[in-house]
């Protein structure tokens, strides 16, 4: 991407988050990928402010407790985290979920390939997109911020 | 079939317009291009129901009449409007407009640069993601 922020998954899912990982190390894509198991997990870790703030969220849809159109509908809605680019990376190609999430401002909606390269092909074609995109600065005082590890899952 | 929905380009400069035109057609893409001069033709385009409306809009930012910012309060007011994804293709790289775009909700902020090669290459980055993304089937 861009900078050399983090990028925050939301994902129920072990195995798909390990996928996006692995994706990520296999286009030596240099951002740490902080990793929140469903939204209200995300809300949490995006309103601690010892958090850095990440430069793109990826979002599941189905997750336990909070849902990624719940999350969504709190975060497009909250003044402070509105400005972050939401990736939805799902399995569902529900007509319903992706004008749902157009509604509420996703800037990109991308069904999951099942065969890893295709998957990998999609992981480059986003972090070229959004590499080539400009991301607003987040006012959050200093750029030491930025340095600050992200969570990583092992 | 796929519905041949057009990309609506918001730009005041008739040679930008034409560059734009130009680089979809080098990368092969057989995206049908509509443009309009400002925000407010763009809106009078997009409210007009016998139009077919855009899989995406590309905006520019400066522009007389209504500017891009101003265009964007507007369609992010619409509840069938605001679901078309709008990529700011400018050549400002302001902070300010920066953040207020991304507070409007775009979905994508490109710098357009001199070099014509650079960008076509912009254009087929552009049009690679969203050819991978979903797009809402509105209206």
């Amino acid at each position: 991407m861009r900078n050399s922020r983090s990028i925050l998954l939301v994902e129920d899912d072990s195995i798909d988050a390990m996928t996006v990982k692995r994706a990520f190390k296999d286009l030596k894509v240099t951002n740490s990928l902080a990793h929140a198991i469903n939204g209200e997990e995300a809300l949490s870790y995006l309103r601690d402010y010892n958090n850095e703030v990440p430069c793109v969220i990826l979002l599941d849809l189905n997750m336990p407790k909070m849902n990624g159109i719940e999350f969504l509908k709190i975060a497009k809605n909250d003044d402070a985290l509105k400005k972050i680019p939401v990736v939805v990376l799902t399995t569902s190609s529900e007509e319903r979920d992706v004008v749902e999430s157009f509604r509420f401002s996703v800037a990109g909606y991308i069904v999951k390939p099942v065969d890893y390269k295709k998957f990998v092909e999609a992981i480059k074609t986003i972090d070229l997109y959004w590499t080539l995109s400009e991301l607003p600065e987040q006012d959050l005082g200093t750029k030491d911020s930025a340095k600050l590890e992200a969570n990583i899952v092992s | 079939m796929l519905s041949s929905k057009p990309i609506l380009l918001v730009e005041d400069d008739s040679v930008d317009a034409m560059t734009v035109k130009r680089a979809i057609e080098d990368i092969g893409s057989k995206d049908t291009l509509v443009r309009s001069a400002n925000g407010e033709e763009a809106l009078d385009y997009l409210r007009n129901e016998t139009n077919k409306r855009p899989r995406l809009i590309l905006l520019d930012l400066n522009m007389p009449k209504m500017n891009g910012i101003e265009f964007l309060k507007h369609i992010k007011a619409d509840n069938v409007l605001k679901r078309v994804p709008v990529i700011v293709l400018t050549t400002s790289m302001e902070d300010q407009d920066i953040l207020r775009s991304f507070e409007l909700s775009i979905a994508g902020y490109v710098v357009k640069p001199l070099d014509y090669k650079k960008f076509v290459e912009i254009i087929r980055t552009i049009s690679q993601y969203w050819a991978l993304s979903q797009l809402p089937c509105t209206g």
